[in-house]
């Protein structure tokens, strides 16, 4: 396999860019591997990478129903950051932060991970305690996090609307600089290559219809492209969990939603950092393409089509507006929809399950972009070892049974 | 967006209704003879069909009562709406 | 050279405007597009791309232009990122060029061409990794060459504005299909709504001159739109695009009501937004032709021949002296024929095939023009403008180009590559595409909603067969509307069919020539300069999925979103594959059709519009007084009321000091309010909260907690029984309507067996909280028939009576641990009772205050605010109020209470703090830790939830919760924030008049 160089670009530049070689194979799936995959999105493909590059799992699978990354990882709106209010939480967000930063170059394949700062607006006082709690609660953590007042917003972010005549008022705002955005598709793709350099099959256009499972075991699982034996499956399906809980007889707490976003036209650099406000609700930072790529809120509804409806985008954009007024005249170049699925406390099931071989990585709902890294480095591990790893050991099925949830909806005031 | 017929207001935007999840649900009247996994599986755990499913809505921005659904989640068609306490709809899928 | 045919076109020369494009001015004439006119002006190069920034001019004459795209206007009315095909003409337009520096001529960027090996398609993910720290720097570069147009100022001086309908049939474009339809549906008295993203309705029927009932097609358009506008229930509207098309036959209408004017009209918006439901829609979207993927053929003056011939009948523009043409199919022959027609030489026709229908060549031959068989276009000349373009045989299997080189001279090349219906709508509506081989384009397939697909967006591409097409949608939509047809049902349209023609040859890219040609880039994404070379890199990298081909070379990601491109990429990818095109996979198309401006998507709900402000009776006494408010929900409520020359602490300390010790008053409108009535209500009120209410007596009032069913505090409030069958529940401000959605779902959905109605009160009465020692001397300074003595009227009871003349509910209960009253009255006395208690306060200096200083008030006397002291995980236990959960019944999320983490000792519990440092006002949430100077990560025990001076006790207090730390009082922890930290003593969570002997005086 070629190694990706600047190099290499001018190599194969002289040679009319015929060599590059494929970036993963498209192998036949094989009966039987040591362990499974099911989902080849981010968060599946960087389970396979880490358990071949850390766990020494190389006979092992992705399935795919459709192609990889074209789930949530291909249409989320890329923040990352790890402010989390939970000790649980920031934690495992400041890992996968930790491999964020170090990810490009590990796996040969620039993610472009850009660490411009991400923003979360505080309109009123409710929000201003609860935001400067969460930012207290960092800093004894050790994640790093600011307060700015309003001033210091207008500052960081000249574009934005700080007027204190304002019909929701800025009074402040959280500030990661370490958070940022990255490019979606890249990670995809560049788990997937190293993941099938180290041995692993990327398998496309496969999808599951049934788990085989025997006195409480799994053995392998029926798909579109025949039966496929292993001992240990690990699901990573976010808004199909349902789905493949169902089929494996285990009832999750998790409720699939439409997520919707959109981008504008393609502009000159004007926003240099990210800006969420949960008040006016909005997510909104600048591609490196130009465009501003704006997260709308989730439909009220469950639904596993892959398209929300029109007043969630209406509201969208009037906080757009609102937030950065010079939008009012740029336009909407497309929205999407992905499909979320969301747990209860807003936090994720990374578990080992009733059913003996059989993991669940789900209920990411409408943050899981930011977590990639961290939460197939810690899934690999808990099907590696068959235990959890600490950072992932509060994110079990069995918490809403006992009700230690890891609450962070209520107390951060900030939706994902 | 959706076009809801109110059992009783008659055919209105989505907007003027919020979703209130799975319905059919039966809040247990023993709940202390529940041990803690069966009481989370009334409290958190749901079906959440990619298919038929049924689910309760209420009329928010009018009449302010509830009703039934069956709505399928791929296509949003909607298939039938029902009062609360009528028999429940048997769809395929 | 273009220029302006001397006759012909829909133009008004007899009016000149004037216009600015890049500082230089120029004339055109109403009719004009600002793409037309400058064509008029000779003016070719219009902008630059995206990547390679190569000089570009147009490519078509409609919405889907990659190219010229300008900024329009300027200052804070600037909009950039406009296609210049779209923009009307009006006299005064100034637009400029974008992506270039610092002229369109000369551009800077440029030089990206010279390094244009290095930059294949994704070439970014494979380099600038190193060092890891410089991918900062890389990026501002990259960004900076990126984007297309500058973005406005803020402040749009114009407005836009929503509007809803409703109609039996949407017809969705307004060429002889949708006509045919509209007619019909119109003409059976139908509510009908027409829509056309141009100017004027025709849409080919514009460009191309077609005859309709043996008379100018032209004509019979006029006749059908005045039919529309003459009917009552009918309208249409040019300027209009349908952008969306969402579930259950809701689309959204983008309207251009002011873009075609210097400014829009008086009293006008800009823009309009259309929210249709409608009964049935036809979509007579038309189709769009496809470019040819040849080599250079993004040079100025390679267009579609649909836009030669629309710029030569709309606006009598010719393109160029001499255009050549090359074409797959049948469509382009007219345009050769009405160029010659009009004066423009036509060096050769270079069609594709191996042979064509010989009415066709003798067209040709009839006008003298030369009929090129079997040959393609290899290579284009010219860097600013076409100068040339090279002809070679091709080959029958489309690999290869063999034989002379044959240069013909000419200024503009003309190409047709196929056309693609325009199905985003009917793919956005939820339809599926099917691939067909012949057109080599997509059809609208299966599914979708209640709509019907006609005319040439349905493929069919013969007048005749658009009008009977659009005719039948007519018929069906007024069946399905079930409306009854009227008297005798008039004939439908009708045209001359065309004779059957030669089906085209769908050929993805044209084999590249020799020398210098097979380099040369092959554009198939104009916008983002993608070439053909790139799909097949793509290809060949494993990207084979069509969306990760669109999302590894960026095609048909651009502000065309691939009009023009995605099919041609897709056909190449497979090619290079060697897979049916249905195989990678079809195109997803999402909204909008066409970019939407978000100012009209925000429509008035901007500014103080964005929502809705919910103001008390008392509200402009409030303003008139100086209050400084706060937004609660939607309420605006008065925070504090400064004095000359206070701060806000100032002006708090005042107001607490003053209540406490004399009488304060509060607007508390914004409780939400429930009245519950039903014989089974004490029933309802036992399950809801935790506490028992059927022993409750009438007269009563009571405070009770909620929860959810996860067994976390939800809302709290008093609640007065007003007879044995009626209560008055109160809640937190931020919270009624939630509560009453949950009060109703529980009776509708799990307890109908109860006989329980709940009504929101909370804006029928205004309410005046009177509070402070003093509060009994004033109730009884104002008159009226209540008696207020302790014995008659208790704490905790309520009574109903005439105050100062004004009818009025007194309720004694208090939130600030003073003796209080909340007075209730309609809230049309809200004002009077106001400035009455104002008045006869005076003689104990009354004191208005703010939410502010009621939280001091209430937290000193230990009362908790839900929101504050809970954040969705605390329960009534953790909050020490054990006594108010009842062990005797159930209640909603009394279960949750007893397992096992919830049942759990050492939670975080409700206690009061005290900093040593007396003047010390800890921040509401900073972390609590067991001591100071510890290392991240640092373990936290709790937090603060309320912090504030108390001109009472003299010092700061706080409120906290801490793990175990009802068993903690007297204990020393550490309060934490940004990098710094205080130690404070751990106390019970009352911190004056714990007994509570003040309310009940």
């Amino acid at each position: 396999m070629t190694k990706y160089s600047l190099l290499s670009l001018v190599r194969n530049a002289g040679r009319g860019h015929r060599d590059w070689r494929e970036a993963w194979r498209s192998p036949e799936p094989k009966p039987s591997y040591d362990a499974l995959i099911i989902g080849g999105g981010g968060h599946g493909l960087a389970t396979a990478y880490y358990l071949a590059s850390e766990h020494g799992l190389t006979n092992i699978a992705v399935l795919e129903k459709g192609w990889i990354g074209g789930g949530n990882t291909g249409r989320n709106t890329t923040i990352i950051r790890s402010n989390y209010l939970e000790d649980a939480s920031s934690r495992l967000y400041d890992h996968a932060v930790d491999l964020w930063e170090g990810l490009s170059r590990e796996l040969n394949f620039n993610v472009m991970f850009s660490q411009r700062g991400v923003m979360n607006l505080a309109h009123n006082e409710h929000d201003v305690r609860e935001l400067r709690r969460r930012v207290h609660a960092n800093q004894l953590n050790g994640v790093d996090a600011e307060w700015l007042w309003r001033d210091e917003v207008q500052a960081f972010c000249p574009v934005l609307n700080c007027d204190p005549a304002a019909r929701y008022p800025i009074l402040g705002a959280t500030l990661q600089r370490r958070a940022g955005v990255a490019r979606h598709d890249a990670v995809a793709w560049g788990y997937a290559r190293g993941a099938d350099r180290r041995g692993v099959d990327v398998v496309e256009n496969c999808e599951v219809t049934g788990f085989i499972i025997r006195n409480g075991e799994v053995r392998g699982v029926e798909t579109t492209r025949g039966e496929i034996r292993a001992p240990k499956i690990g699901v990573v399906t976010a808004g199909h969990s349902s789905v493949m809980a169902t089929m494996a007889g285990l009832r999750l707490p998790i409720e699939s939603h439409p997520l919707q976003a959109l981008v504008s036209e393609p502009i000159k650099p004007i926003l240099d950092t990210v800006v969420m406000s949960n008040a006016v609700h909005v997510y909104v930072s600048q591609s490196d393409k130009g465009e501003l790529v704006i997260g709308a809120g989730a439909d009220l509804y469950n639904s596993y089509a892959q398209r929300g409806s029109f007043p969630v985008i209406e509201e969208t954009v009037r906080a757009l507006v609102e937030l950065f007024p010079f939008t009012s005249r740029l336009s909407m170049l497309r929205s999407w929809g992905g499909i979320v699925d969301i747990c209860p406390d807003a936090s994720p099931i990374i578990s080992k399950t009733p059913v003996r071989g059989l993991y669940f990585n789900c209920g990411w709902g409408t943050g899981g972009f930011k977590a990639t890294p961290g939460s197939g480095w810690v899934f690999a591990h808990t099907m590696a070892r068959d235990e959890p790893h600490s950072l992932n050991a509060p994110f079990t099925i069995e918490r809403f049974h006992s009700g230690a949830l890891v609450a962070e909806h209520g107390a951060a005031a900030v939706a994902h | 967006m959706l076009l809801i017929t109110c059992p009783w207001c008659g055919v209105r935007e989505e907007h003027e209704f919020a979703c209130g999840g799975e319905a059919h649900i039966v809040r247990p009247l023993d709940s202390h003879t529940l041990d803690d996994a069966e009481w989370a599986d009334y409290v958190f755990m749901r079906r959440n069909p990619k298919g038929v499913q049924y689910e309760r809505w209420v009329h928010n921005d009018g009449c302010r009562r509830w009703f039934n659904m069956a709505r399928h989640t791929v296509s949003h068609e909607i298939l039938a709406i029902y009062k609360v306490g009528e028999p429940k709809p048997e769809f395929e899928g | 050279m273009s220029g302006r045919l001397k006759s012909g076109g829909a133009i008004d020369r007899d009016e000149v405007l004037r216009f600015h494009f890049d500082d230089r001015e120029y004339f055109g004439h109403p009719g004009d597009t600002l793409a037309s006119a400058l064509l008029a002006n000779g003016v070719r190069l219009m902008g630059r791309s995206f990547k390679y920034h190569r000089p570009r001019g147009l490519l078509a004459a409609g919405a889907e232009e990659p190219n010229a795209l300008v900024r329009l206007r300027s200052g804070r009315a600037a909009e950039p990122n406009l296609r210049a095909t779209m923009v009307e003409l009006y006299d005064g337009l100034v637009a400029e060029s974008q992506n270039r520096w610092p002229t369109l001529r000369f551009d800077v960027g440029e030089v990206n061409s010279l390094f244009a090996p290095l930059f294949p398609a994704g070439f970014y993910y494979k380099t600038f990794m190193w060092p890891a720290s410089a991918w900062k720097h890389y990026e501002w570069a990259i960004r900076r060459f990126a984007g297309l147009g500058r973005a406005p100022e803020p402040g749009d001086p114009d407005v836009y504005e929503h509007r809803h309908a409703h109609c039996d049939v949407l017809v969705i474009g307004g060429g002889p299909a949708g006509l045919a339809a509209a007619r019909r549906a119109t003409r059976a008295g139908a509510r009908v709504i027409l829509v056309d993203e141009g100017a004027a309705f025709g849409g080919s029927l514009r460009g191309n001159g077609q005859a309709i009932d043996d008379a100018p097609g032209l004509d019979w358009v006029a006749d059908v739109v005045a039919d529309i506008e003459a009917a009552a229930d009918a309208v249409a509207l040019p300027r209009t695009t349908a952008i969306g098309y969402h579930d259950h036959n809701y689309v959204t209408l983008l309207e251009r009501v002011g873009d075609h004017l210097p400014r829009p009209e008086s009293g006008q918006p800009r823009r309009r937004l259309w929210k249709v439901r409608a009964r049935r829609v036809v979509l007579a979207t038309g189709a769009i032709e496809r470019p040819m993927v040849l080599a250079d053929n993004d040079r100025p003056g390679v267009m579609l021949a649909s836009a030669v011939q629309s710029y030569l009948n709309r606006q009598a523009v010719k393109v160029g002296e001499r255009v050549a043409i090359t074409t797959n199919n049948d469509s382009a022959y007219d345009v050769a024929v009405q160029l010659k027609a009009a004066g423009v030489a036509v060096p050769a026709l270079i069609d594709l095939r191996e042979e064509v229908a010989p009415a066709l060549a003798e067209r040709l031959a009839a006008q003298g023009i030369e009929l090129l068989l079997a040959r393609a276009v290899v290579q284009v000349h010219g860097k600013y403008g076409v100068k040339g373009v090279d002809v070679m045989r091709l080959a029958p299997d489309g690999e290869r180009v063999s034989g002379e080189v044959r240069r013909l001279d000419c200024d503009a090349l003309a190409m047709s590559g196929g056309w693609n219906p325009t199905v985003h709508l009917f793919s956005q509506s939820g339809g599926r595409l099917a691939f067909d081989e012949t057109l080599g384009a997509f059809l609208p397939g299966t599914g979708g909603q209640p709509a019907a697909v006609v005319g040439a967006a349905a493929g069919r591409f013969d007048l005749a067969a658009c009008l009977a097409d659009g005719d039948a949608a007519g018929l069906a939509a007024l069946e399905a509307a079930g409306i009854t047809r009227k008297g005798r049902m008039p004939q439908g349209p009708a045209a001359e069919a065309s004779t059957a023609g030669t089906p085209p040859r769908n050929l993805w890219q044209v084999p590249t020539g020799p020398g210098k040609a097979a380099t040369a880039k092959r554009f198939v994404d104009l916008q983002n300069d993608v070439t053909a070379s790139d799909l097949a890199l793509a290809a060949r990298e494993g990207y084979r999925s069509i969306e990760h081909v669109k999302r590894y070379t960026t095609t048909g990601m651009g502000t065309d979103q691939g009009k023009t491109s995605n099919v041609n990429a897709l056909g190449i990818v497979a090619g290079t594959l060697g897979q049916e095109i249905s195989a990678v996979g079809t195109t997803t198309f999402r909204p909008p059709y066409t970019p939407a401006t978000f100012g009209a998507i925000a429509g008035r709900h901007t500014g103080l519009n964005l929502d809705p402000i919910r103001r008390t009776p008392m509200q402009a006494w409030h303003e008139a007084h100086g209050a400084v408010f706060e937004p609660v929900g939607q309420w605006l409520r008065p925070r504090y009321y400064p004095r000359a020359g206070e701060d806000m602490a100032a002006a708090v300390n005042r107001e607490v000091k003053a209540t406490r010790t004399s009488l304060g008053l509060l607007d508390a409108t914004t409780l939400g309010k429930i009245d519950i009535q039903g014989q089974d209500a004490a029933e309802f009120l036992n399950r809801i909260y935790t506490n028992g209410w059927k022993r409750l007596g009438v007269g009563r009032c009571r405070y009770g907690l909620m929860l959810h069913e996860d067994g976390m505090v939800f809302d709290d409030g008093v609640t007065a029984r007003l007879g044995e069958n009626h209560f008055h529940m109160t809640t937190t401000s931020g919270n009624a309507g939630a509560v009453l959605s949950w009060l109703e779902s529980w009776l509708q959905t799990e307890w109908p067996e109860l006989r329980v109605y709940c009504n929101s009160v909370t804006e029928q009465s205004a309410v005046a909280g009177v509070s402070g020692p003093n509060a009994r001397l004033l109730m009884e300074s104002l008159g009226g028939d209540l008696d207020f003595s302790p014995e008659a009227f208790p704490f905790m009871t309520w009574q109903d009576g005439t105050l100062a003349g004004l009818p009025a509910r007194v309720f004694r209960v208090s939130f600030t641990g003073e003796l209080s009253y909340e007075i209730n009255v309609a809230a049309s006395l809200g004002t009077a009772l106001w400035e009455t208690l104002m008045r006869a306060g005076a003689a104990w200096d009354i004191t208005p205050f703010g939410t502010e200083a009621m939280h001091v008030l209430r937290a000193e006397v230990g009362f908790i605010i839900v929101g504050q002291e809970t954040d969705g995980t605390v329960t009534p236990i953790d909050l020490g109020l054990e006594a108010m959960v009842s062990g005797a019944k159930d209640f909603i999320g009394k279960r949750s209470l007893a397992r096992a983490d919830t049942a759990r000792g050492n939670r975080r519990q409700l206690v009061g703090l005290l900093p040593e440092d007396p003047y010390l006002v800890v921040p509401e949430g900073a972390q609590i830790v067991e001591r100071a100077g510890m290392a991240p990560p640092v373990p936290m025990i709790g937090h603060v939830t309320s912090s504030y001076f108390s001109p009472n006790l003299g010092q700061a207090f706080a409120m906290a919760l801490v793990e175990g730390g009802g068993a903690r009082h007297g204990e020393t922890v550490q309060v934490c924030w940004d990098g710094r930290s205080a130690p404070a003593k751990l106390c019970p969570p009352k911190f004056l008049d714990p007994d509570g002997s003040r309310a009940r005086a």
